[in-house]
């Protein structure tokens, strides 16, 4: 199994949704996230001042996926994600060696459907 | 004694106008501050309420208008301490200038000026201040340096009074003084840990704008109730509104050309510094001077907020910038925009010559030094004593834990954990 985690643009979110579920995707979990990529932060001015802020607020995104699914899905998050602007966020995978339902105890691929 | 009740009425509402002028100020302020100060800001303006108010019944009233101690303008004494003999008219107040209020109506209104000045001051030394010595410096600052400069300019004995300083509502005695005193307190004190480098947001600046609309709605008590009379407020009125207006704006125009952003910290800034501007003028001119005095004291102020940086100077909230500065403005340009058909002396824009801006200027100046000042000494010396700051401690963990146990927001997670500061008192 593979866990597929992606930060992308809030704005986005809606969209990353409707692709996964599209792509059979039977859950996700949501984060809000904060950090800083090539995007760097923005300004903020108050009376002047200027400030800079670091961290941009994104959403991070992650699904535990069938090993045959993996590729589906991170092309359907890069196509649902992508605005082609800077700060558009990253999508990586990750092994997983197990899984268990909490509610059956259903351990592995059985425990995604 | 006949008083008329028209007048009375006016004065009394006003004097609640410019009491709530203090919450006011302490909403406006706690917008700017972090979310851990909130309520260190809100607690230190409603505790100036409470003791400028005893102050003022018991000792300051009489030292700012009692009748003046050995005729040269510099003190009242005591003779209305604790509020004897209110059956007497207030010093000075003769022929086309007599009170048709009762003495104890004045005493009341003039009370809420004292109390937001002080409470002005807290703005410039946000975040740091201990408790007891803050309130310890309110004391001692209401009694050395607002009363005396109250008994200068808004007593009719008071040495510049005399000598033809005008300042409706309080130019001088009340925004130049803060700005000043709270420059000097600000340099006492030492900057904020961390200022000018890190991060210090305004944590909400709709609480900002409520509080500079409640300033604006009070301020109408503040300048038009400093005509003392309901049938002449009318032209401070509208005068107040008009500076108010043009100020709002200019700010906003000043960022725009600045940054390329108005802003809405802008915007309320903006109005205050009208509001301040007009203050010593509302009385004393017009349409045109209202305009011209709002304009110019929100591009002062706008333009000297960045004076602290380079000053290094941590006055928090800018209360040099948006008080100090357009309470100068407007005080100077009486010099220029008075005129007899408002009231008071031509200004030299009316053909009264120079005389009126040269009144003025000394007023600036003697108020501008002893304000700054003594109220260095004044701060100097309480914190060579008991000490002005908290601990580093304290002021990185925030004055509403550190000082009060308290925090102004509870943000709950899903879990009913508390999002920020969690402290375990579910077992008490």
């Amino acid at each position: 199994m593979i866990l597929v985690t992606a930060v992308v643009k809030p704005f986005k979110l809606e969209d990353v949704k409707a692709a996964l579920q599209e792509a059979g995707v039977a859950g996700m979990t949501v984060s809000e996230a904060q950090g800083f990529g090539r995007q760097g932060g923005h300004t903020e001015v108050y009376r002047g001042a200027e400030y800079r802020i670091d961290f941009v607020p994104k959403v991070r995104v992650e699904v535990v996926v069938d090993d045959a699914a993996a590729e589906r899905v991170v092309s359907a998050i890069v196509t649902a994600a992508r605005t082609g602007r800077i700060g558009d966020g990253k999508v990586w995978t990750t092994q997983v060696d197990d899984l268990i339902r909490i509610r059956t105890g259903e351990r592995g691929p059985d425990a995604l459907r | 004694m006949h008083y008329n009740s028209g007048d009375t009425a006016w004065v009394l509402v006003s004097a609640a106008l410019v009491l709530f002028m203090t919450p006011g100020l302490a909403v406006f302020y706690a917008g700017m501050v972090r979310r851990k100060n909130v309520l260190g800001m809100l607690i230190q303006n409603f505790a100036v309420m409470a003791v400028v108010s005893l102050l003022w019944v018991w000792v300051a009233y009489s030292l700012a208008f009692g009748p003046d101690a050995g005729g040269v303008g510099l003190i009242g004494t005591l003779h209305f301490a604790g509020l004897a003999h209110m059956g007497q008219q207030v010093p000075g107040y003769h022929g086309a200038k007599a009170q048709t209020i009762p003495p104890v109506v004045f005493v009341a209104f003039q009370m809420m000026f004292a109390v937001i000045t002080a409470a002005l001051l807290t703005g410039s030394v946000a975040d740091r201040l201990k408790f007891g010595a803050f309130l310890a410096f309110v004391v001692a600052w209401t009694l050395l340096v607002y009363a005396p400069v109250a008994h200068w300019v808004f007593s009719p004995e008071g040495w510049l009074a005399q000598r033809g300083t005008e300042d409706f509502a309080g130019g001088t005695v009340v925004e130049l003084n803060a700005g000043l005193a709270g420059a000097a307190l600000a340099l006492v004190a030492g900057r904020r840990r961390g200022w000018p480098n890190s991060l210090m947001r305004p944590h909400s600046i709709p609480l900002t704008v409520l509080g500079g609309g409640i300033l604006w709605f009070g301020w109408f008590g503040f300048n038009a109730g400093s005509a003392l009379n309901a049938g002449g407020a009318g032209t401070a009125f509208i005068n107040t509104n008009t500076a108010t207006a043009a100020a709002l704006l200019s700010w906003l125009v000043v960022e725009k050309v600045k940054t390329g952003k108005p802003t809405t910290l802008g915007a309320v800034s903006g109005a205050i510094a009208g509001a301040v501007g007009i203050t010593p003028a509302c009385g004393f001119v017009n349409t045109e001077g209202a305009t011209v005095i709002g304009i110019l004291a929100g591009v002062a102020s706008a333009l000297a907020v960045n004076l602290k940086f380079r000053l290094g100077l941590d006055d928090s909230l800018d209360v040099l910038a948006v008080h100090g500065v357009a309470g100068l403005v407007g005080t100077l340009l009486v010099g220029f925009f008075g005129t007899a058909s408002s009231l008071g002396a031509n200004g030299l824009f009316y053909g009264g010559g120079a005389s009126l801006l040269a009144h003025q200027a000394m007023a600036v100046a003697s108020v501008g030094a002893y304000s700054f000042l003594v109220t260095w000494g004044i701060a100097a010396a309480i914190r060579a004593t008991v000490g002005l700051r908290v601990s580093r401690e304290q002021e990185t963990a925030g004055l509403d834990i550190s000082l009060f146990e308290e925090s102004a927001y509870d943000f709950e997670s899903a879990t009913g954990q508390r999002a920020f500061g969690a402290i375990g008192g579910g077992a008490r």
